[in-house]
């Protein structure tokens, strides 16, 4: 059976047809990014040079794969034993110094002009200092979530990270401290910056200015353990006295109503271990701080809304959201628990 | 002139008892046996492997899925990877280097033959011993079972802390053991290349197949040791209370990285040295032309093999090295682009002007050259390091180096089964189904691992069990799922091909292909000895100069 | 063309390829230096890392007079050997043997030094960083030390029953070979350990 050049034509150039759709498709105009966590629609300054690298780079790998593959092609169309064929040998040819000193050659050169490239990029991104008007984040992971702290600030707060737009009106810059509280895991938000890993003994930053208000997402992108998937991670970048009046509100501890039934249940079990409120004695430092708990939109790292449905779910079995999760079912009975969740919904 | 080859010895005669021939094949100390041993081993875990992949992608056919738990899961993975590397593509490359060099280079077998036995026996130790931690323990669910840390399983996620029981011990013995057994094969090819070649065969005059396994062979020697030792390290942490990568007690994290990288990166030109070498036998035998600047090739291959041991810490550009190493390692990955876009070049410059006949052998390497050409394009992005900071341990990653692995090594692999089935078994395939095998693997390929790149680009980390709708991955990861049965329906067709033709196929010829390396000289398959007399030779293309007294290559190189 | 024969041998021609026992040595020798380079790395890099004591220099002095013995026995396994080409087997053993005791007074050395450490400086491999990677990079060349007297021993054996002869030279000299690896790995971790790391 002899294949036919012009089948293998066929099939290969409808391959092109969909790379090159694919591709298209994903550069999606900024405004209104095809996905949330588009790498091609970026929204602050390091995200858009590495976009811009990456425009230079795909340019570049595109033309050498337009080049080669048009070379392939026309070889095996042209140079394929025809029916008539006369059964003897083609020209024996051996090597060509020529040709091949030039495709030694050309490809330096191209590599050369790529790695300058990336080196400008490398240094405008890893080398930019830090000015004295950015806010400080330091932000640490764990199995199998976020915590935040503004050490200036005397803020903490886990999973959901509050920074201000930072645009040509006022500029403030976000200079994240990365470390970890046990094993690797990465800091991704996509749209922001590129990631960067969070390592135990080993700290790490970086940096963001988002230009536009609205909610980043990302997750964790270093395999971290069983919930690896379920670490998400989720960036509230609000205008400035939006984000100044945030900032006075966590700062603010756990409003101290006449102790109520679910406080004391609170504080009898095990959560005080693991969990601080401010202005309590729950000063736990293993889970998520909850002192302004309500004040968030989702739970566990954002595996689930944060409703008072989930919360009692959560509470009574934490498996049943995120098997794995690093915080016990509380074997509480029905009527503790419904204390409980009421006393945590008065945490805002 | 020589005499006639002789058929294998007797085994024919169908008197033996089946445990007679079992305990033929595992005392076996003949480079051929053990060389099919290798590869029948290594067809079996790729079933393994490809099972564990296709559970892999059911999971992730859509958001919030739940066949398997996010525990089975993170196993699976680990399995699949560590399988995968380990145990089906080392070893059947190593099968095909232990079958074929002997051949290739006019010699009667290995340089040493016990020690090659014993190569053998360990790495299918390492292999049963990883599966048994399924088994032994307490199967792929409850405590204290498969390996769940993600095949370079990173520190301190290994550590007694995070890992209690033992299965992080099974991950690390297997691969030590298994490591000790690659190390002797290495040796073992290496002092056959340059030790047990026929006479006339100079170095610059052996097949490329020989020159791409020796470079490989060195490869192996220097690549798997530091993994070795990295090994003794964890085990030293792990049973004696040792530090090293304990980060409670001041031990670093980053340099298990760095050890494994080490050892994984030269690893990856290990595994694809020797799809070139097929590449270089099987692209100039169906274009008929000899391959197109040998020398050059032979230079490429020893730069690439040079190059590669200075590379590893693109797989950490995101770890936070710093700007200086970061733009240190973009150099030296993208330097590796020269020598092997020199490689690709002549590959084409040997169809260039040929006569091309597309046999399944030959569909194979097409569509290798073509897939491998996109699979190096997105390293070269990958090695752009901040391109590497938005793409690193997404799916674009997963979908490079399948493209690499699949769509380059398991390609030309493929194409070396049909292209030597007929030496090894003494029948020929069914093209038929040769054919149809390609094509369902090309589009089971294409689907599966054309699509995966998109969701990467769109912000999808690998590793994780399930992923929330609403990220614009859904129908891509639909897509890719579906490529899989496409794969899996080719491999059936594939086995299925090589157990009918072995029983029912026709009789092959000593040498099928009208090709011009030593071993289709020899009988199909070849006796015992191979060569009733040591063959001489005079130039790299043997066969030729005796199909063509009157024009011999000799007169040219 | 269907059955093609093995090509005739048309001349007699010069033929020689090296020796495989060497070039099997070589490579394992490469692949053992390879594993050292990991464990002398890991060394360096964790000098001075430990979070408490005791520290190197508090416990550590240098073991010269014993490096000296293993040093030395690299010399004595050359005498051997070039004794046992020139088909002197009697002077052959003496020297073999010389060297088992050098590499054995070493290995005391070796034991005496930990045996100190552990009961009185209380340095053990959970200790700290130190301790781990002391003992595993001195442990390993320890170990290739107990393969090597392994080895040589069995040929002391051969050679007592008088089955060692002028014709394996060869392949003492590839076990020779093993046995200097071993010596230039300490003359490495000589320096890393009791100088650099001090
Ligand atoms: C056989 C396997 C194989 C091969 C051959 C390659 C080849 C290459 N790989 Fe790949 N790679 C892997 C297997 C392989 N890789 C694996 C398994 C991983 C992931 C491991 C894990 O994390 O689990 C990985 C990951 C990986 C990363 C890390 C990504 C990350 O985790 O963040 C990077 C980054 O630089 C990279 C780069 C490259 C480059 C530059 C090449 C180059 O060798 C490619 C060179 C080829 C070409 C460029 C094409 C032909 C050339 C021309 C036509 C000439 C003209 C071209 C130019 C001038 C550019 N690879
Ligand atoms: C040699 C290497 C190799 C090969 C060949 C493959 C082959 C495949 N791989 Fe694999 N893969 C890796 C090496 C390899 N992989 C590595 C190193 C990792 C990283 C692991 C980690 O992160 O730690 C990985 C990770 C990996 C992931 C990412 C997991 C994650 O990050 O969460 C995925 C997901 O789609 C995947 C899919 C596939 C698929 C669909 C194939 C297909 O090509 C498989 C096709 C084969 C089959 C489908 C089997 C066919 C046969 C049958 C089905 C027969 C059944 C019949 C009987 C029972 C009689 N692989
Ligand atoms: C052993 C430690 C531990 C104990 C005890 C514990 N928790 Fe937790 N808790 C955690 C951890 C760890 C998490 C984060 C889990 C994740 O996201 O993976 C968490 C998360 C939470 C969250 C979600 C917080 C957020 O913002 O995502 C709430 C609410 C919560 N715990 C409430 C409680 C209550 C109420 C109790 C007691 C009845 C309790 N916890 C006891 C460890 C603990
Ligand atoms: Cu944290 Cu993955
Ligand atoms: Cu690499």
């Amino acid at each position: 059976m002899q294949l036919r050049g012009s089948n293998q034509w066929h099939f290969l150039g409808s391959q092109i047809l969909v790379c090159v759709c694919c591709t298209a498709a994903a550069f999606a105009d900024p405004a209104s990014p095809f996905s949330p966590t588009n790498i091609f629609a970026p929204a602050s300054t390091p995200a858009k040079s590495i976009f811009g690298l990456s425009l230079f780079v795909l340019a570049v790998t595109g033309a050498i794969f337009l080049v080669v593959f048009t070379l392939l092609l026309y070889s095996v169309v042209k140079f394929r034993k025809r029916k008539n064929d006369d059964g003897r040998e083609p020209p024996q040819v051996y090597g060509s110094n020529q040709v091949e000193l030039a495709w030694t050659v050309i490809p330096v050169l191209i590599v050369v002009a790529l790695f300058m490239a990336t080196a400008r990029v490398i240094a405008s991104v890893q080398k930019t200092a830090r000015p004295d008007n950015a806010i400080e984040v330091v932000a640490i992971g764990h199995q199998f979530w976020w915590e935040y702290r503004y050490p200036g600030l005397g803020v903490v707060t886990a999973n959901e990270l509050h920074v201000p737009v930072s645009d040509d009106n006022q500029s403030s810059p976000t200079f994240i401290k990365l470390f970890s509280a046990d094993t690797d895991h990465s800091f991704w938000i996509p749209r922001l910056a590129g990631k960067t890993d969070l390592i135990p003994n080993h700290p790490n930053s970086m940096w963001i200015d988002p230009h536009e208000a609205g909610i980043y997402l990302g997750q964790c992108a270093q395999y971290c353990g069983t919930q690896h998937a379920k670490m998400l991670l989720r960036v509230y970048v609000q205008p400035r006295a939006d984000f100044d009046r945030w900032i006075q509100e966590q700062r603010q501890p756990a409003t101290v109503s006449a102790a109520s039934q679910g406080q004391r249940i609170f504080e009898t079990t095990a959560c005080i271990n693991c969990h601080t409120v401010a202005g309590t004695v729950a000063n736990g430092r293993f889970g998520p701080d909850l002192t302004h708990l309500m004040s968030r939109d989702t739970i566990a790292a954002g595996a689930a809304k944060n409703t008072p449905e989930n919360l009692r779910q959560w509470i009574l079995n934490p498996d049943t959201i995120k098997p794995g999760s690093l915080m016990p079912a509380m074997q509480l009975s029905g009527q503790d628990l419904e204390a409980l969740t009421t006393y945590l919904e008065t945490l805002r | 002139m020589s005499t006639e080859s002789i058929a294998w010895p007797s085994t024919a005669a169908g008197s033996r008892s089946f445990v007679e021939t079992l305990h033929e094949w595992v005392t076996t100390v003949d480079h051929k046996r053990l060389g099919i041993l290798y590869i029948i081993y290594a067809l079996v875990f790729l079933v393994i492997g490809g099972i564990e992949a296709t559970v892999i992608r059911i999971q992730l056919i859509r958001p919030h899925n739940d066949f398997v738990s996010p525990q089975v899961f993170n196993r699976l993975f680990t399995m699949h990877g560590t399988t995968m590397i380990f145990f089906v593509v080392m070893p059947v490359l190593f099968g095909f280097a232990n079958y074929l060099i002997p051949l290739m280079i006019g010699a009667r077998d290995m340089a040493f033959p016990r020690l090659n036995a014993f190569s053998f026996w360990m790495t299918a130790f390492g292999g049963l011993f990883l599966y048994f931690s399924v088994v032994g323990a307490n199967g792929l669910y409850g405590a204290g079972n498969a390996p769940d840390v993600g095949w370079f399983a990173y520190a301190p996620l290994t550590s007694q802390t995070f890992s209690l029981g033992h299965s992080t011990d099974f991950w690390t013995l297997a691969l030590l053991v298994s490591g000790f057994g690659s190390i002797g094969t290495a040796i073992n090819i290496v002092a056959t290349v340059l030790c047990m070649r026929c006479p006339g065969m100079t170095l610059a005059k052996m097949p490329l197949f020989a020159w791409l396994n020796l470079v490989m062979a060195g490869l192996v020697i220097l690549a798997v040791s530091p993994l070795t030792a990295a090994q003794i390290m964890l085990l030293v942490d792990r049973y004696l209370g040792g530090h090293f990568f304990d980060t409670q007690a001041g031990g670093s994290a980053v340099i298990w990285m760095h050890f494994f990288w080490i050892f994984g990166h030269p690893e990856v030109y290990v595994l694809v040295l020797p799809a070139f070498a097929f590449a270089s036998e099987i692209i100039p035998v169906f274009s008929r032309k000899p391959i197109f600047g040998y020398p050059v090739m032979v230079g490429a291959t020893v730069a690439i093999g040079f190059i590669s041991m200075s590379v590893w810490a693109h797989h950490m550009f995101t770890v936070g090295m710093g700007a200086a190493a970061n733009t240190f390692f973009v150099i030296s990955t993208m330097a590796i682009a020269v020598p092997t876009g020199i490689k690709i070049f002549n590959w084409l410059a040997t169809m260039w002007g040929g006569k091309i006949e597309f046999k399944t052998p030959m569909l194979f390497c097409i569509a290798f050259l073509f897939q491998f050409l996109i699979a190096g394009l997105t390293g070269v992005m990958l090695g752009a390091a901040p391109f590497d900071w938005q793409l690193g341990n997404s799916y674009f990653v997963v979908a490079h180096f399948h493209y690499v692995i699949v769509g380059g090594i398991m390609f030309t692999l493929f194409g070396a089964f049909y292209y030597w089935f007929p030496k090894m078994s003494g029948k020929m395939y069914s093209e038929t189904l040769g054919k149809l095998h390609f094509w369902l693997f090309v589009i089971g390929f294409h689907l599966t691992f054309d699509f995966m790149h998109i969701p990467g680009i769109l912000g999808m980390p690998r590793r994780i069990y399930t992923y929330e709708p609403g990220r614009g991955w859904d129908t891509w990861n639909l897509i890719v799922t579906i490529g899989v049965f496409f794969q899996a329906a080719g491999i059936l067709v594939f086995l299925g091909n090589l157990i009918w033709s072995y029983f029912r196929g026709e009789l092959a010829d000593n040498d099928p292909w009208d090709a011009w390396t030593l071993e289709w000289s020899a009988h199909s398959p070849p006796p015992a000895y191979n060569f009733a007399l040591i063959p001489t030779v005079k130039s790299r293309r043997p066969l030729w100069d005796l199909k063509h007294p009157d024009d011999p290559d000799w007169k040219y190189e | 063309m269907s059955t093609t024969t093995i090509p005739p041998v048309t001349a007699e021609l010069e033929w020689n390829l090296p020796s495989r026992g060497q070039v099997a040595m070589y490579s394992l020798i490469t692949a053992e230096a390879a594993i050292f380079t990991i464990f002398v790395v890991a060394y360096l890099f964790y000098m001075g890392k430990s979070l408490s004591g005791p520290m190197p220099s508090e416990v550590l002095t240098p073991p010269i007079l014993y490096a000296v013995c293993l040093l030395s026995s690299s010399l004595t396994i050359h005498f051997a050997g070039k004794n046992l080409r020139d088909g002197n087997v009697r002077r052959f053993g003496a020297w073999w043997l010389l060297t088992i005791a050098l590499g054995a007074i070493f290995l005391y050395g070796t034991a005496s030094e930990w045996h100190r450490l552990i009961y009185k400086d209380g340095l053990t491999i959970t200790t700290n960083l130190f301790g781990t990677t002391y003992y595993s990079l001195v442990g390993l060349h320890g170990f290739h030390v107990v393969m090597g007297l392994l080895g040589l021993t069995t040929v002391m054996v051969f050679t007592i029953f008088g089955m060692v002869q002028r014709e394996h030279a060869e392949r003492i000299d590839v076990l020779s070979l093993y046995w200097h690896f071993v010596d230039a790995v300490w003359v490495v971790v000589f320096t890393v350990v009791y100088v650099i790391g001090r």
